[in-house]
């Protein structure tokens, strides 16, 4: 069961290659950037995930050293809470270039605004 | 096992989400895919015990699905125009298939969960509870777990790494932040730009 949620998350970040890749619409490549996105950032926090583990958060009265043994890896989960943040802003410039394309040359359509160039 | 079965589930959910985003005529139709996927993601966080995630991912999402809507909803019949070229599809989808066989390859394929050390480790057993690796040192994050409530107060782990051990990771992300906000912002600026030609 472990590999194919492995495999799941991988296929996720395929798919995302895939849209880079393939596609010609700039705002479905900015979609693929985004599934990228989340894929690693799923991975990453699936690498951390202990079996019955509990959340990285000390409830009252419980014992630390008890928690520290049963506890989820809370390193990846600060990580990615950083990387989470910056796929917005990421989102955000990537989104105001494709607002400024449209607005210069009409179309989303990346080879016709390689050709029509200036 | 419950909670395994539920992921695969939600997982295989973002995964139909992801290509009905990237093959949906309808731009609007794309956007909203993409944002089942993230909000399924964030489902997925509070299932492997990461509430500060899937909050996060939640707030995000939103911000994320008014800018992405902002960008399409007047511009929403632009995508059924453009076709993909056939050739580039096809052999981006045979690279796609083998770049997953030699993940699979890589992280132990057929052998199960009898990965060889160096690899990501087995579902279920991080680096820091090193159960049947013994070979794999447990890491920093045990540390940080212990030290946690002693060294710094706080009872969130999450935080604490956040806010205390790695601060300087967190100042480093608000100047990324910061500077892609100004970017942003100086695209889309209306005032101090030259008249263009080609603009409608």
């Amino acid at each position: 069961m472990g590999i194919a949620i492995y495999m799941l998350a991988f296929a996720l970040l395929v798919v995302g290659i895939y849209g880079v890749i393939a596609k010609r619409n700039v705002i479905k490549i900015i979609l693929g950037i985004l599934i990228i996105d989340y894929a690693v950032n799923m991975l990453l926090v699936l690498v951390g995930y202990r079996r019955d583990g509990v959340a990285p958060i000390l409830s009252e009265g419980q014992d630390a050293k008890a928690w520290a043994a049963t506890s989820v890896d809370p390193l990846p989960q600060a990580m990615v809470l950083t990387s989470i943040v910056i796929g917005l802003g990421l989102t955000a410039l990537m989104v105001a270039m494709a607002i400024r394309l449209y607005q210069k040359y009409g179309t989303f359509d990346m080879n016709e605004i390689r050709k029509l160039k200036g | 096992m419950g909670v395994e079965l539920l992921i695969v589930i939600l997982i295989v959910f973002m995964l139909a989400a992801a290509v009905i985003a990237l093959e949906a005529d309808d731009l609007l139709s794309s956007v909203i895919a993409v944002g089942a996927a993230g909000f399924a993601l964030s489902v997925i966080d509070l299932l492997v015990g990461a509430p500060d995630l899937a909050i996060t991912q939640v707030v995000v999402e939103v911000i994320m699905l008014v800018l992405l809507i902002r960008a399409v909803l007047k511009r929403r019949d632009e995508a059924a125009a453009i076709s993909s070229d056939l050739l580039r599809t096809g052999l981006c989808l045979l690279a796609c298939g083998v770049l997953l066989a030699v993940v699979f390859f890589a992280l132990g394929g057929l052998a199960g969960d009898d990965a060889p050390d160096g690899t990501i480790p087995p579902f279920g057993e991080p680096v820091l509870a090193n159960g049947k690796r013994a070979a794999v040192p447990p890491g920093v994050s045990k540390q940080y777990l212990e030290q946690t409530v002693s060294e710094t107060g706080a009872v969130n782990a999450v935080t604490a790494i956040l806010l205390d051990f790695r601060a300087y990771d967190t100042l480093g992300e608000a100047t990324v932040i910061f500077v892609s906000v100004l970017g942003a912002y100086a695209l889309l600026r209306r005032v101090g730009r030259r008249k263009e030609g080609l603009s409608p």
